[in-house]
């Protein structure tokens, strides 16, 4: 079992991201800290949240531009909320942010299944509305810190164990995930429609029904990003997370999720965000200029898409019998 | 003895745009019998069984099961009365685990609301075992051959408990040795109760298996009853309506030289050692079942695959072909046998398709020559008699047929010398089928030389001057029109030694 | 018996009914063009002012020239979402050759070889690795900005030669700027291209069925790779307009354009799937949406609220084709 995952695509991954983290460590040791590997995961928090919705969608064939526009637009809304109405319960908020996203989230869903137009087209429209109506919601205005309430603020940042909520979040999310998409008919349904939908429709499963629930939960996650992104850098304007979906689908193509649907694992979406997470924070401790991160992402994308289109290439069906095979027959006769 | 069938249809009927694929046909199915559903190509087998599978919603008539009238608005719901479909395309998933593709749909459960992943695995160890195809559940099924992926679909239908169990040509992949292992295991399916339904147009199949028969023809029903009660003579005259000394348009044409000669083509996975010859004003039939490497020799001959060596000569002089272009340039085209997928661009109108290989020698000053690419249409159509409204309708609105010709019209359009025919009368109607015969006559008259691969054994032995069957990638026989014999061909084929 | 049988031929092109022609996306385009302008020039008395227009007209006239090629790049399936970034790289190496005192045909240069460079880049990942363009071009878009700002960092470049801000600020004749005088003359040589050559064919063809084209003879793979070079290329030119309108260049130039070029290519009627689509339909959609955020700036609408309309016009395009045939089989299905 060991054996198999260390040849596995995620096997590999985490090599690599262990060699950086711990090459970054031989420069500096800080850097392989406890507490700093802890703020690195928490730093990574809300990128590994988003891209496990971003996942299920990409396994059913679609994908998911929104979800940047998504967690301004919620973060934007509990924000206000919270600025009118400091004294509200902090889980109303949490519950209000999942509810705004899964709204969202559940539109994009609805076209693509109701009327089966391509995701992109959808998400790339609903990405301007939900960015354009998070101006007018705020007419533009920031919601700063000090309009913020305590708890507001404090909630993600409340250490357990020596780690913030924030990160806490960020396990239960992938705990969560992982289960379903292994064990409940649910999650797997996401392979099948996305790895073939006309065999999965023939098997009874409803594809555009799966590619909604797809959309619902990559909105929702991104709802509760919203609120956490908004508390954790104690603002709220309209270009909170601007350009981050982009960020988001790589840390799922890095991670060996196929765009081509059906194919791909938690495990791989979660180390794809901590590759670039752990590069993230690597930077500016080997000198880099923070300027290179966004060159090495795309560098990396690309390598990582050639990878595994190169590992699936042979797609040939297969007639001539190995030679082994044909000892074997060769005996029995 | 009708009224104790488990499952039955009546007066169903299916309609698509512009095509009545099923018109009130009825079918009834018996707890511990096997049906045999006989037609031809086109006479509504496939509909069919995706009507009973929830696939499709009939237009109308009753579908009653234990008695009751009942409705299938998906495959969940027919899945659930324990109706199972064996289908002719694999339905399975590549990126899955054997185990997986087994259960799909019908998990095994723990009493926590999980999936069961051991009980899964175990489970399709003894399914997999019971049908004699050990093979390891964990494997994703991207890995497996077409026979056993043919195993796994077999053991997906088995996997639930079910009371009619629906084989849309089960055979058609498999070999000699694979057949009569399913031919046992239908006999014990038989044995448990289950009522079967056994599509084929293998003759063999139904007197070894079959208890009872239905024919259709071209969507309606033409009859039923026991199979001990009738010989092939009768169910074939039931089922193509004419008799069964049927003539092929075969003409005498003189045969000339040696025009193309394939010698040592080998591919790494897909075929090896393949080396034959074709002269001018000559057949070459090539027979072997689905997945024998029949369509992946013929497109290494076109020049689509890589990882190809061998040497092919044109005329004696050696040519190298890296693509279609150089195919078509050296004089060889291919009409394909998935045509809508690689034959025409199904959007575009009949003259685009027609001009499309060679449109840049239509163009003047940059610009293309519509009214050359109509001319050239136009003379080539006629010739092959596409019926359509214009030449300026969408390929899409022709029937397959006449999609068929089209695509026949765009390769005769380039002068070629040899044509390959991949299958070319497979899923068109018998009026274009003959038709389609008697052109490739037509062409061999015209000093072209015509390479067909087919599984339909009378169209083999009716056309071709010569006859190479293939099997597992290998050519394994030649025979000459004179020496071929339903039984050797076959023989050969499925793997077999010829007795002579 | 003497029956005569009439051989009726098959005619080359059916005579379809007037109405029939005039139910098309781009006549629908037109009146909605139509309206705009009624109604920007009923609410505004600034609006149908010659100066004013032409002025508006340099607010779309650069995402216009990518979205000609983008249109063709659609038609054959594939996408480039990388241009933007493409615009940046270009603009960067401009800023650096003009730093180091090159002229202006060799800062001209630059900008057009270094926009095609990355189109070809984009074409050889695509057609080489067999990956999705979507995917490709996720990545050098972030590569090629990327790149920028290794280069530039929060530097802002403005030493261009004198003369050069000709290209995005001058005018041809009276109201006639130079960019709408280029774009005129590409959307021609577009029109040329897609419409009347071989390779405008090839495009149709690939993008209905790559697999039969390949079939047909037709070099997929090079065509895919000269479409993608040629979206480079236009995306170079018009990083040349745009540097030299602001006179500046910043790793952040041209944010977000991928997004309004490509809704400008779906709202001209390209389908988002391939295979269809027109010239004159994309260029209806470019003064449309020109119209449209002109009309918001007289009225004082801010920018952003363009975003929404934009967004909504997109998805409505795509859904409603969609809506329509479910529609009609809803009747015919009664019936």
């Amino acid at each position: 079992m060991l054996r198999h995952f260390i040849y596995s695509r995620e096997g590999v991954l985490s090599l690599i991201v262990l060699v950086m983290f711990f090459g970054v460590g031989a420069i500096n040791p800080d850097f392989i800290s406890l507490s700093n590997s802890i703020s690195i995961f928490n730093d990574t928090s809300i990128l590994i949240m988003l891209a496990l919705g971003q996942m299920m969608v990409i396994l059913t064939r679609c994908i998911d531009l929104s979800v940047a526009a998504n967690v301004a637009f919620t973060g934007m809304v509990v924000a206000m909320v919270n600025r009118y109405f400091p004294d509200i319960n902090m889980a109303f908020l949490i519950l209000l942010s999942l509810l705004i996203g899964a709204f969202l989230g559940a539109i994009n869903g609805l076209f693509v299944w109701l009327l089966k137009v391509p995701s992109i087209v959808i998400t790339l429209g609903t990405m301007s509305i939900y960015r354009g109506s998070t101006f007018l919601l705020s007419d533009g205005a920031w919601v700063n810190s000090h309009q913020m309430s305590a708890s507001f603020i404090a909630l993600p940042r409340f250490e357990i164990l020596s780690m913030p909520v924030l990160g806490w979040m960020a396990i239960a999310a992938i705990i969560i995930v992982f289960w379903a998409m292994k064990f409940s008919v649910w999650g797997r349904n996401f392979y099948s429609a996305g790895g073939n939908p006309m065999a999965a429709f023939y098997s009874g499963v409803n594809v555009g029904k799966v590619q909604f629930y797809a959309f619902l939960v990559s909105g929702t996650l991104a709802g509760l990003c919203g609120y956490l992104w908004v508390s954790r850098f104690a603002v709220a304007y309209v270009d909170v997370a601007n350009g981050f979906e982009l960020q988001v689908v790589a840390a799922c193509v890095i991670g060996g999720i196929s765009i081509v649907g059906g194919v791909g694992t938690v495990v791989g979406c979660v180390i794809g965000a901590l590759f670039i997470g752990v590069v993230n924070n690597a930077l500016p401790i080997i000198g880099v200029s923070p300027f290179w991160q966004m060159a090495i992402s795309g560098l990396v994308i690309i390598i990582a898409v050639i990878a595994n289109a190169s590992s699936d290439k042979n797609k040939a069906r297969i007639i001539l019998r190995k030679s082994d095979e044909s000892a074997d027959s060769a005996q029995v006769n | 003895m009708k009224n104790n069938a488990i499952f039955s249809l009546k007066k169903v009927s299916k309609v698509f745009p512009g095509v009545k694929a099923l018109d009130a046909v009825d079918l009834h199915l018996y707890p511990g019998q096997v049906t045999a559903l006989i037609g031809e190509n086109g006479a509504g087998k496939s509909t069919l069984v995706k009507t009973m599978t929830g696939i499709y919603q009939p237009d109308g008539g009753e579908i009653i099961f234990n008695g009751k009238p009942v409705q299938f608005h998906s495959p969940h719901d027919s899945h659930a009365l324990g109706i199972t479909a064996i289908h002719q395309e694999t339905v399975l998933f590549d990126d899955l685990t054997v185990a997986e593709n087994i259960f799909l749909g019908n998990y095994p459960m723990t009493k926590y609301f999980s999936i069961d992943w051991s009980t899964m695995v175990t489970r399709s160890q003894e399914i997999l075992s019971s049908i004699n195809a050990p093979m390891n559940p964990n494997q994703i099924l991207r890995e497996l051959s077409i026979g056993q992926k043919h195993m796994v679909g077999i053991a997906r239908a088995l996997s639930v408990d079910a009371k009619v169990v629906i084989l849309d040509e089960p055979t058609a992949a498999l070999s000699h040795h694979e057949i009569h292992e399913l031919y046992e295991l239908v006999n014990t399916l038989k044995k448990q109760g289950k009522a079967i339904l056994f599509i084929t147009h293998k003759f063999d199949e139904i007197f070894a298996l079959a208890d009872r028969y239905t024919v259709f023809r071209d969507g309606r029903y033409v009859g039923e009853g026991f199979v001990k009660d009738v010989n092939e003579a009768q169910l074939v005259e039931m089922m193509v309506a004419r008799s069964i000394d049927e003539t092929y348009p075969k003409k005498d044409v003189n045969i000339g030289e040696t025009l193309l000669e394939v010698v040592n083509l080998c591919h790494t996975t897909e075929f090896a050692n393949i080396s034959f010859s074709l002269k001018k004003g000559e057949i070459l039939g090539i027979y072997g079942l689905v997945g024998s490497g029949r369509t992946e020799v013929m497109q290494a001959l076109f020049g689509t695959s890589e990882q190809v060596t061998g040497t092919v000569k044109m005329e004696g002089k050696e040519v190298t072909i890296h693509s279609p272009k150089e195919a078509i340039d050296n004089g060889i085209v291919y009409v394909p046998e998935e045509r809508q997928k690689q034959g025409i661009v199904l959007e575009l109108p009949i003259y685009q398709n027609v001009s499309l290989p060679q449109i840049e020698r239509l163009t003047k000053n940059g610009q293309v020559d519509q009214e050359g690419e109509m001319t050239l249409a136009r003379q080539y159509c006629e010739r092959l008699q596409v019926k359509a409204s214009s030449w300026n309708e969408k390929v899409m609105n022709l029937s397959g047929g006449n999609q068929q010709k089209v695509v026949i019209a765009k390769w005769l359009a380039t002068n070629p010398k040899v044509i390959i025919l991949d299958e070319p009368t497979k899923g068109i109607d018998i009026g274009s089928k003959s038709a389609v015969h008697a052109f490739m006559s037509e062409l061999v008259d015209s000093g072209l030389s015509v390479i067909m691969v087919s599984s339909e054994l009378p169209e083999i032995l009716g056309m071709s001057d010569r006859i190479l069957v293939m099997n597992e990638g290998l050519i394994v026989g030649e025979l000459s029109r004179a020496d071929a014999t339903p039984e050797k061909v076959v023989s050969l084929a499925t793997g077999g030694i010829v007795v002579c | 018996m003497d029956t005569i049988i009439k051989k009726t031929a098959t005619p080359d092109v059916l005579l379809t009914s007037k109405l029939q022609k005039l139910f098309r996306w781009e006549t629908f385009l037109i009146l909605i063009v139509m309206f705009v302008f009624v109604m920007n020039s009923y609410l505004s008395p600034y609006f149908l002012d010659p100066w004013n227009l032409s002025d508006a007209t340099f607010n779309f006239t650069e995402k216009a020239l990518i979205a000609l090629p983008m249109a063709m790049l659609i038609i054959a399936k594939e996408i480039d979402i990388s241009v933007a970034a493409i615009i940046s790289l270009s603009s960067t190496f401009m800023g650096l050759v003009a730093q180091m005192g090159a002229p202006i045909y060799m800062v001209v240069l630059v900008g057009v070889f270094v926009g095609a460079v990355c189109g070809l880049v984009n074409g050889l990942l695509v057609t080489r690795f067999k990956i999705p363009s979507i995917v490709v071009t996720i990545g050098t878009m972030s590569l090629f900005r990327g790149i920028s700002y290794i280069l530039l960092g929060d530097q802002v470049v403005r030493d261009y030669p004198d003369g050069f801000e000709f290209f995005g600020q001058g005018y041809v004749y009276w109201v006639f700027s130079f960019e709408l005088v280029l774009f005129a003359f590409f959307a021609l040589v577009f029109y040329w291209l897609l419409h009347r050559t071989t390779f405008g064919r090839y495009t149709y063809a690939i993008g209905n069925n790559p697999d039969a084209s390949y079939f047909s003879g037709i070099k997929v793979d090079k065509h895919r790779l000269i479409l993608f070079t040629l979206v480079g290329a236009m995306s170079g030119v018009a990083a040349v307009l745009l540097t030299s309108r602001l006179g500046s260049t910043r790793p952040s130039i041209a944010m977000g354009w991928e997004l309004s070029i490509i809704t400008m290519v779906v709202l001209g009627g390209v389908s988002i799937l391939g295979g269809s689509g027109t010239i004159a339909g994309v260029v209806l959609a470019v003064i449309l949406m020109g119209l449209v955020t002109f009309g918001m700036g007289l009225l004082n609408i801010p920018g952003i609220v363009m975003t929404i309309i934009v967004g909504v016009m997109l998805i409505t395009v795509v859904s409603l084709p969609v809506l329509i045939t479910m529609y009609k089989c809803k009747k015919a299905k009664v019936l």
